[in-house]
């Protein structure tokens, strides 16, 4: 950006920030790197005392592993699962109600933002309790719908609070064109807020995304007996023994569980960060 | 317009301008309805019907169920056992806040979480500025170097966090020349370890932001500044860190909510909540206490304890924000 050479920074200290900046990268990827590497490290060089940060035997044995020993394709399906339902149907549900907040003026819209707002605050790691008695209630627990029931409802919020920005940068003219046109509002609304609005939410179906993969504690809570139904936060702890862990093994499941988040990451990375400074600039 | 309902009552509702991005051509009361007559009074909520089901059902309700149950008897007996419930008032607060345990968590979660905002804050703000120094080939490196520590679930950036602190295997011991330390067995080093991975995941999220602030700020500002000789720190505490500061509130309370409820790193790289539950936050204890010994009432007690904290935060979040005058 021209901020750099408008504040005047002369050249050696610009290299000096350079270099800090590579340093700090290499710094920040390094436990990834870590991770991948020591994934495709042959068993003996994993429980090496010397801990080389290469390896001249890539071997695929810990990713064997991990998908025989383990149920991990059932696994890694369940988490894809849950987590694609919870993204298309908070975008679609956070969607309509963006539009009621931004596109409609009524009584209590006011106190609804707020409430989607304060909504957002609430600890859901504390509903974890009444949770797994509701699931219980309703013969959910050891089904994949106990995960993305709760899912679906905490990512709302914030998608509705963060819709709303994307929702409002759609000129009015056009739905009075759209209108004068003859297209009913249904139409106008996915005919053509809808594809507009689009960006905005594959922006914020990460969020909702990343929650929900990453989620731990209620597939640690509500799946408790039917192991065909975990997700892969659970195929990972397997690999966790009380004498002595198998390293290679949990790297390596922890590689197959990063993977589809950080290519989502990638593809919606330019989106998320405007969307993200629109959302805050709001 | 936005509230027509046919073709035929589009020039009324014409007059009606909905949308909040025209709030100076007719300002709008608060909460009052200015849409035409007719069915578009109930399309907002019709709209919002789906959202707010959902909403009742597994965000309203559980809280209720949580305050009813901390006021309950709710142990295995009840549970499964088929005994009935017994109302206790305040006796599981009563119980608890005669814990010395409940107070040493309390501490802690607030200490941990207060370490964790700060260094996130920290780290975060000063690499937002660094990425504005730089040019594009180091700055994509460090965003995508971030990014990717954003994206890592909790869980697996726990394992791997853990496994470079590892005292027989891990590099970070053979750099430092640590021998077998072991991260894990003192309360301090624990939590610090902890703390190192809840920063590497948490800082892009402000970084990024706070980046993004920066580039929205007009060039000309900074460059009157530069020209009138204003020093780089009299730069960011006069113009930017003032002009930043709404996105300041949102990181910054965000992080507090976040870091408050820290519970996979916990979980997983401290087996539990540490030896003898030394490395124990209240999101841990609670779930230990319901989970694992079934005192469900206790339980449920400290997550009240959590909400109202958290909702103390959101207040104070709500008051700063309306202080600024933003339209919501």
């Amino acid at each position: 950006m021209s901020a750099r050479t408008l504040l005047g920074v002369k050249r050696p200290g610009r290299l000096m920030a350079e270099a800090a900046a590579l340093l700090i990268a290499v710094a920040v990827a390094f436990p990834l790197y870590w991770m991948v590497l020591s994934a495709f490290k042959p068993a003996g060089e994993i429980q090496s005392t010397e801990a080389r940060p290469w390896t001249l035997a890539p071997s695929l044995d810990s990713f064997r592993r991990v998908f025989e020993q383990q149920d991990f394709g059932r696994y890694f399906l369940n988490s894809l699962l849950v987590a694609g339902t919870v993204v298309i149907l908070s975008a679609l549900v956070a969607f309509l109600a963006a539009t009621a907040v931004t596109r409609f003026r009524f009584r209590f819209r006011t106190t609804l933002l707020i409430m989607f707002l304060v909504a957002q605050m609430v600890p859901v790691e504390a509903l974890t309790i009444p949770l797994f008695f509701l699931m219980r209630d309703f013969g959910q627990l050891n089904t994949l719908g106990s995960l993305i029931l709760p899912h679906l409802a905490f990512s709302l919020p914030f998608a509705i609070w963060m819709l709303r920005g994307f929702v409002k940068a759609v000129p009015e003219a056009l739905e009075e064109a759209a209108c004068i046109d003859g297209a009913s509002r249904t139409r106008f609304l996915w005919q053509i807020l809808f594809p507009l609005v689009f960006p905005g939410l594959v922006a914020t179906s990460v969020f909702s995304f990343i929650t929900t993969w990453n989620d731990f504690l209620f597939a640690k809570s509500f799946i408790i007996s039917d192991t065909s139904q975990s997700t892969l936060p659970m195929a990972l702890l397997v690999f966790f023994k009380p004498d002595e862990n198998d390293w290679g093994g949990i790297m390596a499941a922890s590689t197959v569980m990063t993977i589809p988040v950080l290519v989502f990451f990638v593809l919606v990375q330019r989106r998320l960060v405007s969307g993200l400074g629109g959302a805050v600039k709001d | 317009m936005t509230t027509h309902t046919s073709p035929l009552k589009a020039a009324p509702a014409g007059a009606a301008g909905a949308g909040g991005a025209t709030p100076a051509a007719r300002p709008p009361r608060r909460g009052r309805s200015v849409s035409p007559r007719g069915h578009s009074g109930w399309t907002p909520w019709l709209y919002l019907l789906p959202a707010l089901v959902l909403l009742a059902g597994l965000l309203v309700y559980p809280i209720y169920q949580l305050g009813l149950i901390s006021f309950l008897e709710y142990t295995q007996a009840q549970v499964s056992g088929g005994e009935p419930t017994t109302f206790q008032g305040f006796g599981n607060y009563a119980t608890l806040f005669n814990d010395s345990q409940f107070w040493q968590v309390l501490l802690a979660t607030v200490l941990f979480a207060a370490a964790c905002v700060i260094s996130t804050l920290a780290v975060g703000c000063a690499l937002a500025v660094l990425l504005t120094r730089i040019r594009a080939l180091p700055r994509l490196a460090l965003m995508m170097a971030a990014l990717g520590a954003w994206a890592t679930p909790a869980i697996t950036g726990s394992t791997v966090w853990v496994f470079l602190f590892d005292p027989d295997f891990g590099p970070v011991n053979k750099v430092l020349g640590l021998g077998d330390f072991s991260w894990t067995y003192g309360r301090y080093s624990a939590f610090a370890l902890v703390l190192l991975e809840v920063l590497w995941c948490s800082f892009p999220f402000v970084m990024v932001t706070v980046y993004a602030g920066i580039r929205a700020i007009p060039t000309e500002v900074l460059e009157a500044a530069s020209l009138d000789g204003a020093s780089q720190w009299r730069i960011w505490r006069t113009i930017m860190a003032p002009m930043l500061k709404p996105i300041l509130i949102v990181v910054t309370i965000q992080s507090i909510i976040w870091d408050f409820k820290v519970f996979t790193q916990i979980y997983v790289m401290t087996n539990g909540g540490g030896i003898a539950g030394q490395n124990l936050v209240l999101n841990v204890y609670a779930y230990q206490k319901a989970f694992a010994s079934s005192q469900y009432s206790l339980g449920s007690a400290i997550g009240v304890v959590m909400l109202v904290i958290l909702l103390a935060v959101t207040l104070v979040y709500l008051r700063l924000v309306r202080r600024q005058g933003e339209e919501l």
